[in-house]
């Protein structure tokens, strides 16, 4: 049994993850409730790349945590609708969820250190996912989880399957991650933030394996990420978050050819380039705690290089044009 | 590993030595002494001398320490004057070994089962009901004295209901000893009365004597479980699709359970105190009850060898909890 033949053949213009006016508000009984995601929408395409960047702290964990159904049962309340292949996630029960998720869907974390568990060899730990969603036995997995490994680029897999985590460095233990991850053949992976933990030229070695294997298995991808250098290589579309809503979308070259967000366009000025060797970066001044409420205002207004006076005074719509979108008043009008 | 447990049997024995000098010391300097203890009040200053004399108490202590450690090197540990008086002290430590070891098993055993998934419950379900009710029970497992919960657990059990036994080991069955061990050899020679007579003797000494590993086992276990729980790597299994009985056995418990089995062997310690209290209420004929004896009656052959082999016993423990915690722990076993 081939693993891609048996997908149904899907439309390529139906989406296969369509979140929906996702919002998630943290805050027990009594205590001032925190929305961290707002109220954000978007579609990933069978195969699509999608990327979700943002700084830190914008929701881009919280949003994927709520697609996985992975946020703490309490504390906290989901609101909106994640459409899965026709399903609503959100309304799905814990056992349903649980038959999905790893098999269906799969995510890959930020800490490749942290996220095995120390005590368990490798080898099990991604053949427990083939024992779950595929039935097979341990030892029928064992060639499977070698051979997986094998793919991810980690030599002599036949050892290594023994080996226990911290026998592994940090890029090997990310490559099990993903090897794990994609041990069902997901139609969607979800990586969050996969390489900040890693060495600069690990972090290369990783995306593009990552982009290799979406490619060669037709997994679609959300990537997240707070460097839109990750991005520039890899997605096909771009969602940029700004205290939990999206403040610009659109495909990957216009995005960073023409952003029409003063904050995509900071974000992008606080990348290093290639072709401008020697220029100055200039990060973004200030921090999120300056934010306003983007109840009456747009949160970005205090740090904007460009406020016009109804920024802090109207919340701006997220206004779609063809295959862009945009929330700002008063957006760049200058291509880079 | 093998160079492991060599290393840690030479600091053993290190610790033997030490050890016997400083109880040997501290022991004669306790107010009375087995003349007294022998004798009586009423002994004339000339018996008494005598006795001394004969004795070889009227020696330095250190000409007496080293006599005892010559003589313990044969294998002679003195006799004993209270406990089973004339009796090689060794001899009466290898009696009551068995009894204490049958009732610290069944103690630790009791407290294992109950804690460890009472505490995975209590960490669950943070906050709620359950959680509360076991945190309370724990405080009054460490507040409650040990020999109070004895002496309850006789008076309503043993005494007012006749449930249980009051006190001892075993009714007298005229069982056959094989090893000491009163269950196993009931069991060994098909006396099953004798082991279920056993058993009933075990049952309140050991939920006594069990309150203390209990409370202890129960938080550590709650709270490292809290503490795992948040591990990045429960997250990665959740987000595996793994079932709940998965998670809660490889990822969770496997590793919450590494703090909990050191201080499982640490609490030999505060069993072997609890075991004089608890031995003592039931007269049940182990260590504790022969070390409480032997106090009184300035027992000094039999209290040396009493403290020093419980010093071996949890020294040895502790030892195979090393042994397993390697065993559980990889990161400990391959660096
Ligand atoms: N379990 C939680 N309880 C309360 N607040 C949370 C929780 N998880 C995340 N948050 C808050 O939600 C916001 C978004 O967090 P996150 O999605 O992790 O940001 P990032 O974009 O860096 O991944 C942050 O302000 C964070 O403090
Ligand atoms: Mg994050």
């Amino acid at each position: 049994m081939a693993y891609s033949s048996t997908r149904p053949v899907a439309d390529r213009d139906r989406p296969l993850l369509s979140v929906e006016d996702l919002t998630v508000t943290f805050g027990r009984q009594g205590e001032e409730p925190f929305r961290a995601v707002d109220g954000v929408s978007f579609t990933v395409r069978p195969g699509q790349t999608v990327g979700l960047v943002g700084e830190s702290g914008c929701g881009k964990s919280v949003t994927s945590l709520a697609i996985m159904g992975l946020l703490p049962k309490r504390g906290n309340t989901v609101g909106g609708r994640v459409d899965f292949e026709g399903t609503d996630l959100l309304s799905l029960g814990d056992a349903e969820l649980r038959n999905r998720r790893g098999k269906d869907l799969a995510m890959v974390f930020q800490d490749p250190l942290s996220s095995l568990n120390p005590v368990v060899p490798v080898g099990l730990q991604v053949t427990e996912v083939l024992e779950r969603h595929r039935g097979m036995s341990r030892k029928a997995a064992m060639p499977v989880a070698a051979d997986l490994l094998s793919r991810v680029g980690i030599p002599d897999p036949n050892r290594r399957v023994k080996d226990y985590p911290h026998q592994m460095s940090g890029g090997m233990r990310q490559r099990a991650l993903v090897a794990i991850a994609l041990a069902c053949a997901p139609r969607l992976l979800i990586a969050d933030e996969p390489t900040t933990a890693l060495d600069v030229t690990i972090q290369a070695q990783i995306l593009a394996l990552l982009k290799e294997l979406v490619e060669e298995t037709g997994t679609a991808l959300i990537m997240i990420t707070h460097d839109l250098g990750v991005v520039a290589g890899l997605c096909d579309e771009v969602n940029v978050l700004y205290g939990g809503r999206i403040v610009e979308r659109g495909p990957r070259h216009p995005i960073f050819r023409e952003p029409r967000h003063p904050y995509t366009n900071g974000l992008l000025d606080s990348i290093p380039r290639l072709d401008t060797v020697g220029e100055r970066l200039t990060p973004i001044p200030g921090s999120v705690a300056d934010n306003l409420p983007w109840d009456h205002a747009c949160a970005f207004a205090p740090r904007c290089s460009q406020p016009v006076e109804i920024c802090t005074q109207t919340t701006p719509d997220l206004v779609t044009n063809g295959d862009r979108a945009l929330r700002c008043h008063n957006p760049v009008e200058v291509p880079r | 590993m093998l160079r492991f447990i060599v290393r840690r049997m030479v600091q053993l024995i290190g610790v033997v030595l030490v050890l016997s000098l400083l109880l040997f010391f501290w022991l004669r300097s306790l107010p009375g002494g087995p003349i007294n203890a022998l004798l009586g009040d009423r002994a004339t200053p000339e018996q008494q001398e005598q006795l001394e004399q004969l004795l070889g108490l009227d020696q330095p202590l250190y000409v007496q320490y080293l006599r005892y450690m010559g003589r313990a090197l044969q294998g002679e540990f003195g006799s004993s004057s209270s406990v089973i008086p004339g009796t090689d002290a060794f001899d009466v430590f290898l009696s009551r070994f068995p009894a204490t070891i049958e009732l610290a098993f069944f103690s630790v055993t009791l407290a294992i089962i109950t804690a460890i998934p009472l505490g995975y419950f209590a960490a669950r379900r943070r906050g709620r009901a359950v959680d509360n009710i076991s945190i309370v029970a724990s405080l009054v497992g460490i507040a409650v004295p040990v020999f109070f919960l004895a002496f309850l657990l006789k008076y309503y059990f043993s005494v007012k209901l006749g449930w249980l036994p009051v006190s001892g080991r075993q009714a007298n069955l005229g069982c056959t000893r094989v090893t000491n061990f009163f269950i196993l050899d009931g069991l060994l020679t098909r006396e099953f009365d004798c082991s279920v007579s056993a058993v009933k003797h075990l049952i309140l000494p050991s939920i006594a004597l069990a309150s203390i590993p209990f409370a202890v086992v129960f938080r550590i276990t709650r709270a490292s479980v809290l503490d795992v729980l948040h591990e990045d790597y429960v997250r990665t299994a959740e987000a595996k699709g793994l079932t709940a009985r998965v998670i809660r056995g490889r990822h969770v418990l496997r590793n919450a359970m590494l703090p909990v089995l050191t201080i499982v062997g640490l609490q030999v310690g505060a069993l072997l105190a609890g075991a004089v209290l608890t031995e003592t209420v039931f007269s049940f004929p182990g260590i504790g009850e022969a070390l409480a004896l032997s106090f009184s009656a300035r027992d000094y052959a039999v209290l040396q060898i009493l403290i020093l082999m419980s010093a071996v016993v949890f020294v040895v423990v502790n030892l195979v909890v090393d042994i397993l915690y390697a065993v559980v722990d990889p990161r400990v076993r391959t660096s």
